[in-house]
């Protein structure tokens, strides 16, 4: 059973971390592709269709990645946590029937009619459709969120014979942690995607010769994500305010904080010992936590000694440290590279090589950013209702090893001929038309 | 108005699967189809399906939608029951999805590389598909006979998708490729014939419930319209194939209808087959009313942009649909 715990989350979680890749570059992405599809429409400039119809290209097959890998999904919360639908379906299945209602048609649909359609409609419905997808991958986001803020903080329900159901739906949707995780969500997938256009476009100019519609689309991913970056740090520490408030033992594990202190100590880096309850090699910041927490020196923090049901330490304390690192060279980087870029000055070859090696940081940063929260909220599934060892079903060790190995392979494959096919396009595909002059 | 709910979502959840099933199934139908068309006609065949694929396996993702909302306990021992073949179906799916859009991307022997993973995830997922449903019929029977039902039911559902991929190809290419189409559909036909044979001799011998419930006077004699029904269609794609573009695959579709209403007569109330109701299974009414006030805002939209987008793209496919 112990194993076959072990096997399940570990099949789920890699169908999720997988997954996630591709929402947070499409949810971004798609907006950005309606405002060059919108651009060529105003300019009739041909380097504006060039450059739509490259990203287009790179979101038909990151959307692909993510339907794919999200059918999977639809099904693993039935073959690995039976438990969980039998204890909270009555609140966890409307939410993804709106998703797929309200949002999958609606993106598949008329992802059809952009990819297809361009000579077959008049030119206004082609850039409305482009905005249809962007605003369903959007919804699809509002909704995932909120299942999965509910997960985190429910609230809204009543229990009947056992089992949970909405007492009301607004208080269900519009949990404590919402608002917080979806624009936290939301940003991330805007940063994403824009690093991966300039992180792309970069890796172009690197490879062909000068051309200005790669240019342009470097500085305009450099820029939206030199803004978006500085907001997503205020949108994050507003976030972790909020799970202080409501989930105090993923903010004491994030900060590796074992005792309940007051004035207490921030650990920059270190290695927390489940064991021995400390930290090892630490850096320290006295007075530092409380002051970031609480905004007040001497304030008192819980620590982990006050929490019965935690989430293990380590992950956690290096997955956070790995997000707001990423972030904070992301921010060096959009900053530098918008400065370096204005106006009409030509890039160095360094700042482009920077900007390519960075094509995928915002996967790293979400990534992380989902492990601290996702891991945080262990040992619960859904917090204080139903733990994740209560969920598993009685599918054999046998069948999820099994099957597990046919998903990493597979998922390996993917992953691989994604990033080489994307980079590819990108960077050596067929050149758009130059430019002449008109660069902004 | 509680008792009804179950049976209007089993209705919803019965609708986007039969839908799921013949709208993916012509695009599975046409990747498996593949190997035997020649390179150019391989990227025609592939461009008719281009604009539709997406949304049509979306059908599948509100089908297990429904009943995850709908039948929660239901949900997760029919799929625990079908954990493989779901696996099977879901990496074929994932294979054949991204093949569409790597095999365009792709040179050389990457693009004869992707080409072969559309067929196989094609075929997988069919085959999956139509295992799953031998399993569910006989409510997840051990034993080999069981066993071998469902491999049965498994190659039948693949020949009814090549039957419907077929009958698609006739109605949206023209030329040497119809002719191909025409040749196709008709051996999608017999191999039909031969798998719906099996399987409606094959179900009141595996399920007592099944028996009952079709071999009893006077059912037997309104109940014989669908077998019925089912050789009129059958006869009509056959003798339409060269004649018409559309109607061998509207006669294709009905033989599918046919099936299935047969099957959900069989089944019906079980969710489970003599294991679980609809009531049984049912969610609690504050999630089914929820959804449903949903569903009958959205679905009417889905309907109609599913119906323009079928019109825009519909008739013969004129270019080779790169984007």
């Amino acid at each position: 059973m112990e194993e076959a715990l072990l096997l399940a989350r570990a099949q789920f979680g890699l169908n999720i971390a997988f997954h996630i890749l591709f929402p947070s570059i499409t949810i971004g992405l798609a907006w950005l592709i309606a405002y060059f599809r919108l651009r060529y429409e105003l300019t009739k400039d041909p380097a504006w269709l060039s450059t739509y119809r490259l990203w287009l290209k790179v979101f038909a097959l990151s959307f692909a990645m993510g339907v794919v890998s999200g059918i999977t999904m639809s099904f693993q919360f039935g073959t690995n946590w039976p438990g969980y639908m039998n204890k909270v379906g009555n609140v966890a299945g409307p939410l993804l029937a709106y998703e797929v209602l309200t949002a999958f048609f609606l993106e598949a649909t008329f992802l059809g009619v952009l990819l297809f359609g361009m000579n077959r409609v008049p030119g206004w419905v082609h850039v409305a459709s482009a905005f249809i997808v962007a605003f369903g991958t959007t919804v699809s986001a509002f909704w995932i969120l909120a299942l999965n803020s509910w997960m985190q903080t429910p609230a809204g329900h009543t229990t009947l014979d056992g089992v949970l159901i909405a007492g009301s739906w607004w208080a269900v949707i519009f949990n404590p942690s919402f608002p917080y995780r979806l624009t936290h969500m939301l940003l991330a997938s805007g940063i994403t995607a824009s690093f991966l256009v300039a992180g792309l476009s970069a890796w172009r100019l690197l490879n062909m010769p000068p051309d200005q519609a790669a240019l342009r689309t470097l500085r305009q991913g450099a820029r939206i994500a030199a803004v978006l970056v500085p907001l997503q740090i205020l949108v994050g520490d507003m976030h972790g305010l909020n799970t202080l408030e409501h989930q105090p033992a993923k903010i004491a594990a994030v900060e590796a904080l074992w005792h309940t202190e007051k004035g207490a100590t921030l650990t920059l880096f270190g290695i927390p010992d489940e064991e021995k309850k400390k930290n090892l090699y630490a850096i320290e910041v006295p007075k530092g936590l409380s002051l970031i927490l609480k905004h007040d020196a001497n304030a008192e923090i819980k620590g982990l000694n006050e929490f019965k049901d935690r989430p293990p330490v380590a992950p956690l304390f290096f997955s956070f440290r790995i997000m707001v690192g990423m972030g904070m060279l992301m921010l060096a980087l959009s900053w530098f590279g918008a400065w370096s870029l204005r106006r009409d000055r030509q890039p160095r070859r360094w700042l482009l090589w920077a900007f390519a090696a960075f094509s995928f940081s915002g996967w790293v940063a979400t990534l992380a950013g989902w492990m601290v929260t996702e891991i945080g909220r262990q040992p619960w599934l859904v917090t204080g209702i139903l733990r994740t060892a209560d969920a598993t079903g009685a599918v054999s060790g046998a069948k999820l090893g099994a099957s597990l190995t046919a998903y990493v392979l597979t998922y390996t494959a993917l992953i691989v001929a994604y990033m080489v096919v994307i980079t590819h396009m990108a960077g050596k595909g067929e050149a758009g038309p130059l430019m002449k002059g008109d660069v902004k | 108005m509680s008792d009804a709910l179950p049976v209007i979502f089993t209705v919803l959840m019965g609708v986007s699967i039969l839908l799921y099933v013949v709208l993916d199934g012509y695009d599975l139908g046409v990747g498996m189809l593949l190997p035997a068309a020649t390179r150019a006609e391989q990227d025609h065949m592939v461009a008719s399906i281009g604009p539709f694929w997406d949304a049509n396996e979306t059908w599948l993702v509100l089908g297990v939608g429904l009943l995850l909302v709908a039948f929660p306990a239901a949900h997760g021992e029919v799929l625990g029951a079908l954990y493989l073949p779901v696996a099977a179906m879901l990496v074929g799916l994932m294979l054949r999805g991204v093949a569409f859009e790597l095999r365009i991307k792709a040179e050389g022997w990457h693009r004869e590389l992707w080409n072969w993973l559309f067929w196989a995830g094609s075929f997988l997922a069919a085959f999956a598909q139509g295992l799953m449903i031998g399993r569910y019929i006989t409510g997840f029977d051990a034993g080999l006979g069981y066993w071998l039902f469902a491999l049965v039911t498994g190659a039948s559902l693949c020949g009814g998708y090549v039957l419907l991929g077929a009958t698609w190809l006739i109605y949206r290419v023209e030329g040497e490729l119809r002719e191909k189409a025409v040749l196709w559909a008709r051996w999608g036909l017999l191999w039909v014939a031969l798998g719906v044979a099996l399987v409606s001799l094959g179900t009141p011998l595996v399920s007592e419930t099944v028996r009952e419930k079709w071999f009893s006077f006077p059912r037997i004699v309104f109940l014989s319209v669908l077998p019925i029904g089912t050789i009129v269609a059958w006869l009509w794609v056959w003798f339409s194939v060269r004649k018409s573009d559309k109607q061998p695959f509207l006669g294709a579709i009905s033989i599918f209808v046919l099936a299935f209403a047969g099957l959900a007569y069989s089944l019906f109330p079980y969710v489970i087959i003599d294991r679980m109701t609809i009531w049984q299974a049912a969610a609690h009414e504050s999630a089914l009313k929820f959804v449903l006030v949903g569903a009958v805002v959205v679905l009417p939209f889905i309907f109609g942009y599913t119906f323009f987008v079928y019109r825009l793209f519909g008739g013969k496919t004129k270019d080779g649909g790169a984007y």
